[in-house]
């Protein structure tokens, strides 16, 4: 374990670099640049809205500002565990030309491009949280429990980017697994209902430690009361056993992966 | 610390042929055709090794060159020893920072910019941030395509792009440096600059290891050679003696040495004025003996020839020795002698002799009698010795 945070620290400046390129190449010859970081939470949101606005025709109650907000707050992290799970699954594979010819700890490409989705995430932010100042949506103390959430989403994200990456390049079935998860997913995670919606069956939903991210995130920053603590050391605990079981196993394949590839 | 910067003991690679199973759908009917005690996979058997048994050691500071015919595992030792590969069995050392030059640009992403990419690549080979801005006019520079730095690699000719592949990787300053083939790029000027930087590495007092198939590279930047071939070792020591070797494997000669019971040889001694006769200057004095003793009647024609590069540079006719013909009854026994100036190009030779009844029959037949190494001579410059006259007389006019 040890040997493994030293390789790391040791290459950190490759992690910048190649974190640097996939931004870079990401928005090389396109015209919206940057606005890409924005336009997939927000059609996200737009979804969420509609799925929203149906509801309140059916159930007669009238849509609400607080659950526009809510669902901004949920699609922006949920946007970037997606795609960080979707870009990192494809990292090994897309760079076989490096992995063949140069050693270098390769748990920098997952990790460079869940980073790379971070400052996706992080351009995002900015753009919501100049819209929620607007919308009077308030602050309170709670806030501060915002960094360390995203930072236990993060560490689950990298833990299961480092898992996929390293059984895609084993099994090319893995990233086709991946998308079809990914895509129905946001149905049984909550992005565009709370889980108190279902009353005693919100357990299930809550297994999920994502789900468990984002309610604490949305109770955070939209209904300024503190996260369900039980449910938030769970979800915690998932994100460093994921971490480090996801990086333990990458780590102990690494010297296969040259010759599967 | 030790002065051994590399070394390999007994190392062994095993590879498969064929496909793998790289998807869950092809792999789970195998495994369940397995399970059901059906024929084993094939692909167990086909595996072959790629290394075989393969030692070698290199102190601090040497240059080794790797050659070999193609496929004989070459890059296989480069991609162990650079971490890349795991020997099946075996042990591997290495002591010091090391960069390994797989492949030119392999690292470069087509969308950026040369610039953007000597960042990139820099980094790959282990390079920090600011250690590469230090260096990037360097860099630049020796590339010689400044005019294009800021140009996207994907629009670089294969030329440029090996061009800048390399001098960013002749930036690195590693204490190791494994090449693979990568001085057959650019155009002859380029590839002179290039061997020009490895000498320069080399001075510097960096451990190289060297693979390619350019002899002339080889002889003249390393100080041990290494010759694979099946991923054995075949051949070891001073390179020009190992790169001989290389051109022997590559079947030119398929008659090594022949012997018919109407001739014995009793003894063989070749020297030259300095005494060592594996290395030479050019135009030195060469003497060959051989001791011969007839079991039987016969009449040899005795021939001498050489070859270079696994090509026959110099060979004696039956017809232009009939007439030295030399007809020995049984029992005789003679010293045949030769003498020659090594009038010849710097480079190495190997030296053959044959005992000829007519053409083409041999009673005695050896293409690697000797393999000697021609230096510089310090009389003059060029290939070889013209024989000239020089003529100098008052002028009455």
């Amino acid at each position: 374990m040890k040997e493994m945070i030293d390789e790391l620290v040791k290459s950190r400046e490759l992690l910048l670099i190649i974190t640097w390129k996939d931004i870079k190449i990401r928005y090389k010859q396109s015209i919206m640049g940057f606005m890409w970081a924005v336009l997939m939470p927000m059609l996200i949101v737009a979804a969420g809205v509609v799925v929203k606005v149906a509801i309140s025709f059916v159930s007669g109650k009238p849509l609400q500002l607080a659950d526009v907000a809510s669902i901004s707050v949920k699609a922006l992290p949920w946007s970037f565990f997606i795609s960080a799970i979707r870009f990192a699954t494809n990292s090994l594979t897309g760079n076989s030309n490096l992995i063949t010819k140069i050693y270098f700890p390769r748990e920098v490409f997952p990790l460079a491009a869940v980073l790379a989705n971070l400052l996706d995430f992080a351009v995002a932010s900015a753009a919501l949280t100049v819209v929620l100042a607007f919308s009077g949506i308030g602050v309170s103390l709670q806030l501060l429990w915002l960094p360390f959430l995203v930072l236990m989403l993060l560490m689950f994200t990298a833990g299961t980017s480092l898992f996929l990456a390293c059984s895609n390049l084993f099994f090319r079935d893995v990233k086709y697994l991946v998308e079809v998860f990914l895509t129905f997913a946001i149905f049984f995670t909550p992005v565009f209902y709370d889980v108190s919606t279902f009353g005693k069956w919100a357990p299930i939903l809550l297994i999920n430690p994502v789900g468990v991210f984002l309610e604490a995130i949305n109770a955070v920053v939209v209904l300024h009361h503190g996260p369900d603590l039980a449910w938030l050391g769970y979800a915690c605990g998932c994100s460093v056993v994921s971490f480090f079981v996801g990086w333990t196993i990458f780590h102990r394949l690494e010297f296969l992966f040259a010759e599967k590839i | 610390m030790s002065d051994i910067a590399l070394e390999f003991d007994g190392v062994w690679k095993k590879f498969k042929q064929g496909e793998g199973h790289d998807s869950l759908r092809d792999l789970i009917p195998a495994l369940c055709k397995k399970a059901l005690g059906g024929n084993r996979d094939e692909l167990d058997k086909k595996e072959f090794w790629a290394l075989h048994d393969v030692s070698f050691q290199v102190k601090r500071g040497e240059a080794l060159g790797i050659i070999g015919p193609n496929g004989s595992g070459k890059s296989t030792s480069l991609k162990i020893l650079s971490g890349i590969l795991r020997p099946n069995k075996g042990k591997m050392q290495v002591n010091g920072r090391m960069s390994a030059l797989i492949e030119v640009g392999a690292g470069f992403h087509p969308d950026l910019t040369g610039r953007e990419n000597i960042y990139l690549n820099g980094a790959i080979l282990g390079m920090k941030r600011d250690e590469i801005s230090r260096r990037l006019e360097e860099i630049i520079d020796f590339s010689g395509i400044s005019q294009f730095i800021d140009t996207p690699v994907k629009r670089y000719s294969s030329g440029m792009y090996a061009r800048l592949g390399f001098a960013i990787a002749a930036h690195v300053d590693p204490e190791i440096l494994l090449v693979d083939e990568v001085l057959s790029v650019g155009d002859y000027t380029f590839q002179a600059k290039c061997i020009k930087k490895m000498e320069e590495i080399l001075a510097n007092g960096t451990t190289v290891i060297f693979i390619s198939h350019n002899m002339e590279a080889v002889a003249s930047l390393c100080n041990k050679g290494l010759l694979l071939v099946h991923g054995k070792v075949r051949s070891e020591g001073d390179p020009a003696l190992v790169i001989n070797d290389y051109y022997m494997v590559g079947g030119a000669w398929s008659p090594q040495s022949v012997t018919s019971g109407k001739l014995e040889i009793t003894s063989k001694r070749i020297t030259s004025a300095e005494g060592d006769a594996t290395s030479i200057e050019q135009g030195d004095e060469v003497l060959v003996e051989l001791g011969v003793v007839a079991r039987e009647d016969c009449e040899v024609a005795p021939g001498l020839f050489l070859t270079s590069g696994g090509k026959v540079v110099f060979d004696t006719t039956y017809g232009a020795m009939h007439g030295e013909v030399l007809r020995l009854a049984k029992g005789e026994r003679v010293d045949i002698g030769w003498r020659f100036a090594a009038n010849l190009p710097k480079g190495v030779f190997s030296l053959g002799l044959h005992l000829e009844e007519s053409v083409n029959h041999f009673h005695y037949y050896n293409a690697s009698e000797l393999v000697f190494n021609v230096r510089q001579s310090k009389k003059y410059v060029g290939d070889f010795f013209l024989d000239h006259a020089l003529d100098v007389h008052p002028h009455f006019a």
